[in-house]
């Protein structure tokens, strides 16, 4: 590590990513990068009632039951993760 | 001529002869110190009480005349010491600063490794493995030895008595010389049987059982006397007469280092000659530095006092032969560093008293008038090693003197070049890490060796190496340190951090490597956890908070690491261990287990210890752990207040004093650490508690009634007036005692009982104050620092209870006793309590005398550096408020005509009180008299002395703000000029005072001075900003917005421009805040376009200054901002996309201020074209200047919305370049973390994958 690193991106990225857990890194793909957006609309979802109420009214369901499935959804957003290629 | 010198040479000769009848006696001289034999005790005494005896026969002797008290003798220089050093520690050495208690660390052992019973499983340990059964076998048999030797000491004494009975009566007539020699040579005939025995069970038991393996693994052989801890008793014939301190070499681990060279299994006790190289060593003294010639030629054996060390074990002449030949000498590595610090100095003395050559001489004698002597054939010159040499009775007689000169080109201090890009090596490192010196080829070392070798590099780097280097040795040893393995590690790091001459950053960087290996080792370091306790253990007692705060981390992750039942397993048999030393730091140690693991899992353990049957040490510490524990952590003891207190509450009653004491002072910790809850839970201990304070007396008593005052405080109001009147018949009888430990706690026992709730005013009226004035008020208690604190702090809790009048009344008189620091602690109580509970208290008769004494003792005053007349005086004048009025006009004479005197230090003290008592002044409509004092003051502003004078502008600042610019005499526009040259003034305190007030001149009174006298201060303020005090310098900056709003902005602002030209940069920054301030205080744009102007100069730190100022001006005005912000882009755009870093660093700063200041006001047109030019800066490299320009981008978030940013961003995350992928990630998890929620609308639509839904069909969604 040269010391021009020291204060820019990775110093302190362990860290950072044990604290914002949707926080990337450069060696992210698409289909983490994706999770954690789909984990992060989801839970914005949630939190916004006015934003769940709307999904209610258009999909005629319970608030409820549109809140029970979002969450069941940040379980497995994208499906099973994709093969690794090669390694 | 001649006839006079020949004379003088006779004489010489004569005196040369007595000198050398004298010098037979010099070889025990030099040993013993120049007194006689029988002056010496033969053993030393192990326990603490008779280290009480010895301080108070020194207090008896030193008697016979009065003296301040110790304490305070100790105190004052160390005192001077913190004033000099500015604030900043030089590198010390641990161990000058540590006194001899804290010194026993070096007395310990760092044990061999033990059996990890974790590891192993299920099977039975290898019988090489010392196991916990075997650690405890041994402490046993320690300790028994312990008493045996103590029983044979005590008899040898009655016996020693009985035969001195009987001899005195049977040779009554004999004179008493060979009496004595009688009594010595019994002794030593008694003494043989005895010694005999102890040195068998000192030296024979290693070599009587070579088969048990524990013996094999301690690493030091040399230290098996030391291991045995006959410490106490070992008999000082025996000691090697080294010239430093045996036990320091004692102590530097040398062994450990070389055992772990020659891995190959050389066992100590299968092949003695392993021995030999450390024991040299060890002896290596003055003996052993004698020139070659000597060092062969002497056969020692008898002489050499290290022989009697190891007479079993090694032959006899294994020693003869190790006797070291100059190279040895040479080679550094084996030696201790005391010896060399003490050959180096040796040198040093030597190098200044060599004999002056015949061209010196020449040089300092004039040419005439000498004559050149031939010296005498029989003369040979005496060195000071020679003179040595030639007083020892050398059985060979005396060689033939070698001449030092030729040791001179040996340059001892050179140390080798150190190879392979290592750090410098002190000669005190040679011992650990002069493996490195050799040059060998790393190709042909196994790789056991190679990792040695490692591991030594990178320590040497992180203790001695630059900064860099200690960074990467630090990282590498935490990554590799599982492949480096856990005992290859700490068998080289806790060597080091025994070593003697220790500095504190050493230890502290050593420490440093442990806790970031411990992490990475984990449960690996069970087998080591004593061994790191030896060497962690005393840091808990170190005097520095920080090494005490860093010892508590590493036991505390060590014990996380190695378990809970590892950590009991390793300091068990330290908790009844003889030495108390260990007892003290294994209790802290335990302590901070418990507070890692939880005070729960430890109860059980804990429980047990407290009950031993089996010794009163084991019952002590563990009562002690009880201690630390809630010393440690505070109010978390109280869910498990109930059953620590069961815990520990037979101890009340324990057979042992020591125990009991322990106890009583357990409860006091326990009940300080829950107050004010948990009273339920000493219910217990109240009764055993209440009858100890009735039946004991001293010490325990001391510590009983301490117990009672930290949990009277916890009680209802009810039982706590009660057990304070129980208590209190004890404690008015102590009020007498003579013990200094007694008053102290007597006296905050006092102030605890006083302070709660139930106890009454009345009562301490009638029963307390009348013996606790008679006892405590009187002359002797001002002169113990901490006596004064405890009595004062005390006396002002009464006053909180009884009042003003009552205490007041009592003391006032004082005021003006003849002891000055008893008065000056009579002021100090007077100051707290009226300062407390105000002035309305006091009557006219009782003001009358308050105001008399306080004047007195303010005149009487000789010297005070604390201040505490001054405080008192302020104090007690701001209290009574008007009615002070009647004093005044007297109050003022002394003022003036102390303002007058011959002494600066009572000047000072005058002015000072000016300004303290001001405000009262004013209260009183006294202004005629202030403005006399004003015109005073001002006649005295030539003073010279810079503290007097930066006090005498303080007084005139207070009076200033007291009555006004346009009541105040002198008027303002006399007074101003008379300041303008003062400005100049360097001292700080002039310098904070005179800009204060020129500063509050021009913020209030600016019309009263004519504009050109404004701006001839303008320039001298200029020089202010280069003040060291970053006070000053504010209130520089503050001073030009004043002058500026006074006088109009253009004048100030071409100055403050001019100023940006010039070299220094902080005067360069000053100048900048200010002009940012005063385009503040006279609207921006009054000064923006000036500003901008001045960009136009083609110079780096003119147009910087102006960027700088930009953005400062742009975080002051804040939402002003945006009528500005269109005018200053086009500048702002150049200095983006300027060559120089500094240009776009700064212009990045002042676009941040500028975006943050304009968040939703409608610029993000402006702002969106700035970001453009801000964006190409993301891969710069420089710190600050991508500080600056992330910090741009975070403003930008906040002032356009992330949306806006990640549509920037969303061109890098998945570049095919990794640096470029880097830095747009860094920018995309900032936005994240800043505005997460705002994000989820503006991701990108992701197309699905054959198994992968990466769509967000919800925000589709349309009603």
């Amino acid at each position: 590590m040269q010391a021009s690193d020291r204060f820019n991106i990775n110093s302190q990225l362990e860290h950072l990513q044990a604290k914002y857990v949707g926080t990337g890194h450069a060696d992210l793909n698409r289909f983490e990068w994706a999770v954690n957006i789909q984990r992060d609309s989801y839970a914005s979802y949630i939190g916004h009632y006015p934003i769940l109420a709307y999904f209610a009214i258009a999909e005629n369901e319970s608030i409820g039951r549109e809140r029970y499935n979002f969450m069941q959804k940040m379980l497995l957003p994208c499906g099973l993760p994709p093969e690794r290629e090669d390694d | 001529m001649d006839s006079e010198i020949a004379k003088a040479q006779e004489e010489r000769k004569k005196m040369e002869k007595e000198l050398a009848s004298l010098t037979t006696l010099t070889f025990d001289k030099e040993l013993y110190g120049g007194t006689d034999r029988d002056a010496y005790v033969t053993s030393i005494p192990v326990n603490d009480e008779d280290d009480f005896e010895v301080g108070d026969n020194e207090v008896a002797r030193k008697l016979a005349s009065y003296t301040a008290p110790k304490s305070l003798l100790k105190e004052m220089p160390r005192g001077g010491d913190e004033m000099d050093d500015g604030g900043f520690k030089k590198p010390s050495k641990i161990i000058d600063r540590e006194d001899d208690y804290r010194r026993r660390r070096l007395n310990r052992v760092i044990s061999p490794d033990r059996h990890d019973a974790f590891a192993a499983g299920e099977k039975t340990p290898d019988p090489s493995v010392r196991t916990y059964a075997d650690v405890m076998r041994e402490e046993a048999l320690k300790r028994e030895k312990e008493e045996t030797l103590r029983a044979i000491a005590k008899k040898k004494k009655e016996e020693e008595e009985a035969a001195k009975e009987g001899r005195e009566t049977a040779a009554a007539t004999k004179e008493v010389a060979p009496k004595r020699r009688n009594r010595w040579d019994q002794s030593q005939d008694d003494g043989s049987a005895v010694k005999k025995a102890k040195t068998g069970s000192d030296w024979d038991l290693p070599d009587a059982t070579p088969g048990i393996g524990r013996w094999d693994a301690t690493p030091t052989p040399g230290r098996l006397g030391d291991a045995t801890p006959s410490v106490g008793r070992r008999n000082r014939w025996d000691e090697t007469p080294t010239p430093g301190r045996l036990a320091d070499s004692d102590a530097t681990p040398a062994g450990g280092a070389t055992p772990g060279a020659t891995p190959a299994g050389v066992t100590w006790d299968a092949t003695p000659k392993g021995l030999v190289t450390p024991t040299p060593k060890r002896q290596r003294s003055r003996w052993d530095e004698t020139p070659a010639t000597m060092g062969s030629a002497t056969p020692m054996a008898g002489a050499t006092p290290a022989a009697a060390y190891t007479p079993g074990v090694t032959p006899v002449g294994g020693i003869d032969l190790a006797t070291p030949t100059p190279n040895a000498i040479n080679l550094r590595g084996a030696m201790t560093p005391e010896q060399y610090n003490l050959m180096r100095w040796e040198k040093d003395i030597e190098e200044r008293n060599r004999p002056l050559t015949d061209e010196e001489l020449d040089a300092m004698f004039p040419q005439e008038g000498y004559k050149i002597l031939e010296p005498p054939a029989s003369y040979v010159p005496i060195r000071t090693p020679a003179r040595k040499l030639l007083a020892t009775p050398t059985p060979m007689g005396t060689p033939l003197y070698a001449i030092p000169e030729d040791n001179r080109g040996q340059q001892f201090d050179v140390p080798k070049e150190a190879p392979g890009g290592l750090p410098f090596m002190k000669p005190e490192d040679y011992q650990y890490f002069g493996a490195l010196l050799n040059e060998e080829d790393e190709e042909e070392l196994s790789p056991e060796e190679q990792k040695e070798r490692k591991i030594m590099k990178l320590l040497l780097k992180v203790k001695n190496g630059t900064p860099p280097q200690r960074k990467t040795a630090l990282r590498q040893l935490t990554d590799k340190a599982r492949e480096f393995g856990a005992g290859p590690l700490f068998n080289r790091i806790l060597p080091l951090l025994m070593q003697p001459t220790l500095e504190d950053q050493e230890r502290h960087l050593l420490v440093k490597v442990i806790d970031r290996v411990l992490y990475k080792l984990d449960e690996l370091v069970r087998p080591f956890v004593h061994k790191i306790l030896v060497v962690i253990e005393p840091l808990l007692i170190d005097e520095d908070y920080y090494a005490r705060v860093e010892g508590r981390e590493i036991i505390s992750n060590l014990s996380k690491a190695a378990g809970l039942a590892t950590m009991i397993a390793a300091m068990r048999p330290d908790i009844d261990n003889i030495d108390e030393y260990v007892r003290n730091t294994t209790a802290r140690a335990f302590s901070v287990v418990a507070s890692a693991l939880g005070i729960p899992a430890l109860l059980p353990f804990l429980k047990a210890v407290c009950q031993s049957k089996k010794s009163w040490q084991a019952r002590h510490t563990g009562i002690k752990i009880v201690q630390q524990i809630a010393i440690l952590i505070g109010c978390a003891v109280l869910p498990h207040l109930r059953s620590l207190v069961e815990i520990i509450e037979h101890g009340l009653n324990d057979e042992n004093q020591k125990v009991r004491t322990i106890t009583a002072l357990s409860l006091a910790a326990l009940a300080e650490a829950a107050a004010p809850y948990g009273i339920e839970s000493f219910d217990s201990v109240l009764k055993p508690l209440w009858k100890g304070i009735r039946s004991h007396r001293g010490k325990v008593l001391a510590a009983f009634l301490k117990a009672i005052g930290f949990i009277i405080p916890l009680m209802d109001a009810i039982y706590a007036s009660y057990y304070t009147k129980e208590v209190m018949i004890i404690l008015i009888r102590e009020f007498q005692s003579p013990d200094e430990e007694m008053k102290k706690i007597v006296l905050k026992v006092v102030k605890q009982c006083v302070s709660t709730e139930g106890v009454e005013a009345e009562y301490i009226r009638s029963d307390i104050l009348p013996e606790f004035f008679r006892n405590f008020w009187v002359r002797r208690m001002a002169l113990d620092r901490r006596n004064y604190r405890q009595l004062v702090d005390t006396t002002v809790e009464i006053a909180n209870k009884v009042g003003v009048k009552d205490i007041v009344g009592r003391i006032v008189e004082d005021l003006k006793d003849e002891s000055e620091p008893y008065r000056r602690m009579v002021m100090e109580t007077i100051e707290k309590v009226v300062a407390n509970l105000g002035a309305s208290d006091i009557d006219a008769r009782l003001e009358e005398l308050l105001i008399d004494g306080i004047l007195y003792a303010f005149q009487e005053q000789t010297s005070d550096d604390a201040n505490v007349m001054l405080n008192g005086f302020g104090a007690v004048v701001n209290a009574l408020g008007q009615r002070v009025k009647p004093y005044l006009p007297q109050i003022c004479g002394t003022i003036k005509w102390r303002l007058n005197n011959k002494s600066a230090k009572v000047r000072q003290q005058a002015a000072d009180l000016i300004s303290r008592i001001a405000v009262v002044m004013k209260q009183c409509q006294e202004e005629q008299l202030m403005g006399h004092l004003g015109v005073v003051l001002y006649e005295y502003l030539g003073e010279e002395y810079p503290e007097v004078l930066g006090s005498i502008l303080g007084a005139l600042k207070a009076i200033v703000n007291v009555i006004g610019m346009t009541k105040m005499t002198p008027p303002i526009k006399d007074l101003l000029p008379r300041l303008t040259p003062i400005l100049k003034n360097r001292h700080e305190k002039v310098q904070e005072n005179c800009i204060d007030l020129v500063g509050r001149i021009a913020d209030r009174g600016a019309e009263f001075v004519p504009a050109r006298e404004w701006m001839r201060i303008c320039f001298e303020l200029l020089e202010m900003l280069k003040a060291h005090k970053k006070g000053i310098r504010r209130a520089t900056v503050n001073t030009f917005g004043y002058i500026a709003k006074a006088i109009g902005p253009q004048d100030v602002l071409a100055t403050l421009l001019n100023n940006l030209k010039v070299q220094e940069r902080q005067n360069r920054v000053c100048t900048t805040v200010a002009i940012a301030i005063v385009a503040e205080t006279c609207s921006p744009f009054t000064v923006l376009p000036a500003l901008m102007n001045e960009y136009r100069v083609p110079e780096l730190n003119v147009q910087n200054g102006v960027l700088k100022s930009l953005s400062f001006l742009f975080e002051y005005i804040g939402e002003m901002g945006k009528d500005y912000i269109y005018a200053v882009t086009p500048l702002l755009e150049d200095a983006l996309m300027d060559r120089d870093l500094v240009h776009r660093q700064t212009a990045a700063s002042a676009v941040k201020h500028m975006a943050l200041g304009v968040a939703g006001l409608g610029c993000e047109d402006a702002l969106i074209h700035l970001l453009n030019y801000v964006w190409p800066n993301i891969f710069e490299t420089s710190p600050h200047v991508i500080n600056a320009v992330m910090e741009a981008i975070e403003g930008m978030r906040v002032a356009l919305g992330a949306a806006i940013v990640l549509n920037y961003c969303l061109q890098g995350l998945f570049h095919p370049a990794r640096k470029v992928r880097e830095v747009y990630w860094k920018i995309y998890n900032s936005l994240y973390i800043g505005s997460q929620d705002a994000l989820v609308a503006a991701y990108p639509v992701l197309d699905d994958e054959q198994n992968n839904i990466y769509s967000r069909p919800e925000l589709t969604m349309f009603i």
